[in-house]
């Protein structure tokens, strides 16, 4: 019990490091140690356990509980979740506070300025790579084009789009 | 900023954000409820800190939470805006878990998930040419932007890599054309 804790401990501490660019680049890495290495769980639990952490709201990272808590039950994971959490929390709160020190200064501006293009580029490579990696089937696509559409020209409630996405989904088998 | 929100706003609006963020697209939610609807940020603070959180390593969503939460009231900020983005959504995994582990199986969820995703998408582009709108005001800074989004995510090249040799680039078009 205790050696699984610290192997949780020590892969997902790892992977909070190494995942640059988000948490999906260290999936490859996540399912082989948790498969082949610790066994853990199976290879098709894993894709499920993905599934599943994608389709509740909040960020698809916290597949790494559900790994925990399969290796070692609540304590598993509530260790899983700590190790992978918070290695890069503190990362982002230091970088945080220093921007934050030079709130007036005018390289601060100047970053600011400079950032911001790259930030929305960003924005539009998550969504573009997306759209290539997931099975984007036709029906996809539709949802895609008109969720964009409307989002960027109305007013309307991204829930309610969300749910006709769903709902269409289930009807013509997105 | 005017006046910095207490703690328990800071937790109610990340918990509200943790909520809606289904098939992804957080970021989007985290602009609407931070930027547009509470103004606790301004377009280029959240900006910065959305290009901030993709340099640091982690994951992105959790990363601008504890960016925001941070900016807003130091480190009680960070844990009162990790705390309530992750909330709701862990124990709902960890039940579904619990249930998947017992029945082994995902009724409907795959089109659902299909679903849910293709719209999120959506989301993140629409999300992606308001903030273009708002926060990308000169031919330079729209250059950096497509160079961005084309290598990144058409031509998929490492992220890293691609950061580090167009951020300087961008800084040295700004530099070039504060100085005029």
């Amino acid at each position: 019990m205790m050696a699984t804790l610290l192997q949780l401990a020590g892969l997902f501490g790892l992977l909070s490091l190494l995942a640059v660019g988000g948490g999906n680049g260290v999936l490859p890495a996540m399912q082989h140690a948790s498969v082949d290495v610790h066994h853990w769980i199976s290879n098709r639990q894993f894709l499920d356990l993905f599934a599943i952490s994608r389709a509740a709201p909040g960020p698809g990272s916290l597949i790494v509980v559900l790994i925990g808590q399969r290796a070692a039950g609540l304590a598993g994971a509530a260790v899983a979740c700590v190790a992978m959490f918070l290695p890069s929390c503190l990362l982002v709160h230091m970088a945080a506070r220093v921007w934050g020190r030079y709130h007036a200064a005018a390289w601060r501006q100047r970053a600011e300025r400079a950032l911001a293009p790259v930030a929305v580029g960003l924005t539009y490579a998550s969504g573009l790579a997306l759209m290539q990696s997931t099975e984007h089937d036709l029906v996809a696509y539709a949802l895609t084009a008109a969720s964009t559409l409307l989002l960027a020209v109305t007013e309307l409630h991204p829930l309610l789009l969300l749910a006709a996405g769903v709902v269409a989904a289930l009807l013509f088998g997105a | 900023m005017s006046e910095a929100p207490g703690l328990p706003a800071i937790f109610a609006c990340f918990l509200t954000i943790g909520m809606q963020g289904f098939g992804g697209g957080l970021s989007a939610w985290m602009r609407r409820e931070v930027v547009l609807r509470r103004a606790w940020l301004e377009e280029p603070q959240f900006l910065s800190g959305l290009a901030l959180s993709q340099i640091t390593p982690g994951p992105n969503a959790v990363n601008l939470a504890v960016f925001i939460g941070t900016t807003l009231r130091g480190w009680r900020g960070a844990l009162a805006a990790f705390a309530g983005i992750m909330g709701l959504p862990m124990l709902l995994v960890l039940g579904a878990g619990v249930l998947y582990f017992r029945s082994r199986a995902l009724p409907g969820l795959e089109s659902a998930l299909a679903g849910m995703g293709a719209v999120a998408i959506g989301l993140n582009l629409a999300t992606g040419w308001r903030m273009t709108r708002s926060g990308v005001a000169d031919r330079p800074g729209a250059a950096i932007m497509v160079a961005t989004a084309l290598t990144v995510g058409v031509l998929r090249w490492p992220l890293l890599p691609v950061l580090l040799a167009i951020i300087p680039l961008s800084l040295l078009l700004v530099a070039r054309e504060t100085r005029r």
